[in-house]
């Protein structure tokens, strides 16, 4: 795929070239022409390559759209993400719409109007009645957008105080995350970076007791179609929680707590099994297959074969390994969670380990 | 207002008519420490585009990084050395450090100090018919310390910790922390110690401007008869001497936050197993005062290319610019805009969503005028009869990736859709078009257009055309695919894509972009080829090369210092007379010549307009 497109380039920059390489010629015989200024064999030329250039345009932007609209994110899986893919599909009908109109115009109107000696251009100052027109026609489609726009993201951020909403905190730090789950009383405790010590790296307040209970993750598990509250913080400098898959993002600012809430709606397992996944995945593996074998003969180790999972990472530059701080998220059906966060240890018992220890390394 | 001018002139006249006599220019005088207008713009030009092929060397090293990650390269052997490039292999450090710094010297040093600083110099006194700035000395200083500026910014790349390497826009607590970063070291202290001196010659130079436009005027030049070259000049100067001064806090309260202790922007940090005593201050109060700056900065880089643009499609269109008030209006509008729009670069920074509602509000706003901007260059076009000289090839470009590139702004500026895809390549792809390659655009379409101006010589045409459609299909070939692989949720400034294999497939379309990205940097050297040989051995440039209306084609080719040997012309109608037809429809206005200069005086045979 890469030689055929590089190919494509370089065939048509030889075109452009061979275009080029033309019109030199043209411009040197016949007359001789040294005052630099455009003349009519110049005007008739760069019209024609007008013409060209939006025809090369038009079919970039439709191989565009063909060989790369793909690579827009799967169905979203959260609640929300549905109102967010029909807002953008509007939008980006609208951006092409105009953008098809415009740019035929003017690349049109520069071939159609190209300068001939003697050709008097029409005096046009002023249309107070076409330029009304100009302005009204985006105050509608913009008034309209705005509105639309406005609604979605009022019911996005506007988290209702919801009893049942899992509250789970994001912990971000250079370069990777943490997740802090509630436990049973659905209420984090007390963190401040103050309090980081030893196994207690997100920095629990000890004495808070609705501490006791609180989980902490390196991965993050979402039950599905259940209401999540995302509390973020950052130990270091500014991180950016991007959950692509979710079509949700929110920066993580070290001395506040920002947050942001979606309600997870297909799983893992649905997203893995989906029609677009299959087919994106078994793409994917064929590129590093492919990468594999070069590495291989190159004496390195082949790339792992890839098997598809949510996942969370940085999306605000925070240091060198800024590229590769990500966690994988899991979303999968209740009791799994459930059973899930059975297992792992409540920061009440790492405390009581700890203290354990102590003790009998004391004794 | 000719009352005011009326003495200003005479004064003038009187000062500088035997100026020649009085004192013999230096080398120095006449070269370095210039207080001419003329040879200050040219000394922005050059050194803007100096720092230009800079800048966009390094976007074509950190291509090559993106396109084939972690491989060797000569290139990196030989521009990064070993200790950036260690066995010819780009470091991370390295790659956030040259987009770091590409960004700084693109959108400060090229696109402001280098377009505006160049134009308004250029063009303020000579397009409202002045003999110079209203004050030289301060004109001179703003060049100087500008060129200081870029000497400091460039040193850093050689300081040992790095250059700053926290991203142009230099969010605390990265920037502010050495401990974070390396390039937060000395680097940084470099890049705050430039900035500031930026700051203060952009001050410098505005003022100047302001000053020189409201008070300069020739006899009969209202504003309303203004090219609308000075009107972006003009207002685009107002936008910078409301913005500039708050970055200059911004970065100061960053020095302070740095080296003194103070926690303006710091607070609960706990980094390399220590917590800091910093306590109390906010992150995003620094990304408001830096985007109170930097928003009316993407319009303080559009405007002038904007202005430059209505000159060149007006003049090589021979048609009057269409809707000459409306364009002022969107100026203004846009400027007015444009210092109400920056919370748009933080919607999901932690701050409140309904401020988040109000600023897509005013941001969605700021299409409309730029929409009229759009359809009154298009109409321009229409009927006209075009002269498809280099300059007017990079005008109608502009208005191409004006378009295009600002279309995409409705999807970012609409808060619910930049959650998803806020810092990705599409919002990388969004600005390149609308601000970057526009205003590089208007950059090259006004040194072709200025250039026999500037340099009394003219630029060879053919290698002009050859530099316009590569650089316009390159520019194409770079940014429009960029789209898509945001879209598809990469972000930006990452070193590599290779570890999340969910992007294995972006892999060849950032081939495709690199390789576009070189051929495009590749020919701009045709174009310093061009303007540096055309210095020297251009064709020499007749008076009035293009035809056109305004002032500055009414003085002499050779440079004098007061500009016009004699009186300063008097101005009798606006700078659109191109095409005018007399009473009787039967020919133009002077009969045999599409265009009436400024300094004509109504003809009998014409009809009066409002302007």
């Amino acid at each position: 795929m890469t030689v055929f497109l590089i190919i494509v380039v370089i065939a048509l920059l030889g075109v452009t070239f061979w275009q080029m390489s033309k019109i030199l010629k043209l411009s040197k015989t016949g007359h001789e022409d040294s005052t630099q200024i455009a003349n009519d064999n110049d005007n008739k030329n760069q019209g024609f390559l007008m013409l060209g250039f939006v025809i090369f345009l038009y079919i970039f932007m439709i191989y565009s759209f063909w060989a790369w609209g793909d690579f827009y994110l799967p169905e979203a899986a959260s609640a929300h993400g549905g109102d967010y893919d029909t807002l953008m599909f509007i939008s980006i009908g609208i951006i092409m719409f105009v953008q098809v109109i415009t740019q035929f115009l003017i690349y049109f109107f520069a071939y159609k109007y190209k300068g001939v000696k003697g050709q008097r251009a029409l005096f046009y100052a002023d249309n107070d009645k076409l330029e009304f027109i100009w302005t009204i026609i985006p105050v509608i489609v913009l008034a309209g957008l705005i509105i639309y726009g406005l609604f979605t993201w009022s019911d996005i951020m506007n988290i209702e105080e919801d009893e049942d909403a899992l509250v789970v905190e994001i912990y971000a730090y250079q370069f990777g995350w943490k997740a802090r789950y509630s436990g049973e009383d659905n209420t984090l405790g007390k963190a401040n970076v103050r309090f980081i010590e030893g196994t207690n790296i997100v920095g629990i307040d000890k004495s808070d007791s609705y501490a006791k209970d609180d989980k902490v993750a390196t991965e993050l598990h979402l039950p599905v179609d259940r209401p999540v509250l995302f509390k973020f913080r950052s130990q270091d400098v500014l991180h950016s929680a991007y959950f692509p898959f979710f079509r949700a993002q929110m920066n993580v600012v070290p001395g506040m707590i920002t947050q942001f809430s979606f309600t997870p709606t297909i799983t893992s397992e649905e997203m893995r099994n989906s029609e677009y996944m299959v087919e994106k995945v078994n793409e994917l593996n064929q590129i590093r297959k492919e990468r594999s074998k070069e590495l291989v003969a190159n004496g390195d180790v082949a790339l792992d074969p890839y098997e598809f999972e949510y996942y969370l990472l940085c999306n605000k530059i925070c240091g060198v390994s800024h590229f590769n701080m990500q966690m994988k998220i899991v979303v999968e059906e209740e009791e799994d969670f459930n059973s899930w966060i059975a297992e792992q240890e409540s920061f009440g018992e790492t405390l009581k380990k700890e203290e354990e220890q102590k003790v009998s390394s004391n004794n | 207002m000719s009352a005011t001018a009326n003495p200003t002139v005479a004064h003038d006249h009187h000062g500088h008519d035997d100026h020649g006599h009085h004192h013999k220019e230096t080398f120095i005088t006449k070269y370095i420490f210039s207080q001419d207008h003329k040879m200050i713009g040219k000394q922005f030009l050059i050194t803007g585009l100096v720092m230009g092929t800079i800048g966009i060397l390094m976007s074509v090293l950190f291509r090559i990084q993106l396109a084939w990650p972690e491989e060797a390269s000569w290139v990196f052997e030989l521009f990064l050395g070993d200790k950036y490039a260690t066995d010819g292999v780009m470091n991370p450090d390295a790659y956030l450090a040259l987009v770091t710094i590409h960004g700084t010297i693109m959108v400060f040093f090229v696109l402001t100090a280098g377009l505006s600083g160049t134009f308004s110099n250029l063009l303020i006194p000579l397009q409202i018919g002045a003999r110079d700035m209203a004050s030289g000395f301060m004109n001179m200083l703003s060049y100087w310390i500008f060129f200081l500026s870029s000497v400091i910014m460039l040193s850093s790349l050689f300081v040992e910790s790095g250059p700053a390497s926290a991203g142009w826009t230099i969010y605390p607590p990265l920037s502010a922390l050495p401990e974070a970063i390396p390039g937060s070291g000395t680097g940084m202290t470099l890049w705050l110690v430039a900035m500031a001196l930026f700051i203060a010659q952009s001050l410098m130079g505005s003022l100047n401007y302001i000053v020189t436009v409201i008070n300069l005027r020739t006899e009969g030049m209202s504003m309303t008869r203004l090219p609308l070259t000075i009107w972006a000049l003009f207002v685009t100067a107002i936008i910078g001497v409301v913005s500039f001064p708050v970055l200059l806090s911004a970065a100061l309260m960053l020095i302070m936050d740095r080296s003194f202790g103070t926690s303006f922007f710091l607070s609960d940090i706990y980094i390399k197993g220590e917590v800091l005593a910093h306590q109390g201050g906010s992150p995003v109060l620094f990304e408001h005062l830096f985007w109170f700056l930097g928003h009316p900065e993407v319009y303080i880089v559009l405007l002038p290319a904007l202005g430059i643009t209505s000159e060149v499609i007006a003049t090589n269109s021979r048609k009057p610019i269409f809707g000459y008030r409306a364009m002022i209006a969107s100026i203004l509008a846009i400027a007015f805009l444009s210092t109400i729009v920056w919370g748009h670069h933080m919607f999901v920074s932690g701050m409140n969503p309904f401020l988040g509602s109000v600023f897509t509000f005013t941001t969605l706003l700021i299409a409309i005028p730029s929409a009229v901007k759009g359809f009154n260059y298009i109409t321009t076009l229409w009927k006209g009869n075009l002269q498809m000289n280099p300059g007017m090839l990079f005008s109608i470009g502009l208005v191409s990736t004006f378009i295009t590139g600002g279309l995409t702004g409705i999807i970012l500026g609409d808060s619910t859709l930049d959650i998803n895809v806020h810092d990705t390549y599409f919002v990388i792809a969004h600005f390149h078009l609308v601000m970057g390659i526009s205003a590089l655009y208007g950059l090259f379409a006004g040194v072709y257009h200025w250039f026999p101006k500037m340099f009394g010589r003219m630029m060879n045409k053919n290698l002009g055309y050859v530099h316009f459609w590569v650089t316009a299909v390159g520019a194409y070939g770079v940014f429009f695919p960029m789209h898509f692989i945001g879209m598809a949720g990469l972000p930006r400034r990452y070193y590599t894509n290779t570890n999340f294999p969910y992007f294995d497939d972006l892999a060849d379309v950032n081939v495709i972009i690199t390789i576009f990205a070189i051929i495009t940097a590749l020919v701009q050297l045709v174009f310093i080829y061009n303007f540096i040989h055309s210095i020297f051995f251009g064709k020499r440039a007749t008076q009035n090369p293009w035809n056109a209306t305004t002032l500055e084609w009414t003085t002499p080719v050779e440079h004098i210092h007061g500009n016009w040997p004699g009186k300063i012309p008097s101005v009798y109608r606006w700078s659109y007379d191109y095409s005018k037809l007399n009473k009787d429809e039967t020919d133009y206005v002077i009969a045999g010549q599409d265009f009436v200069p400024q300094n004509v005086p109504l003809q009998k045979n014409e009809e009066e307009m409002n302007h």
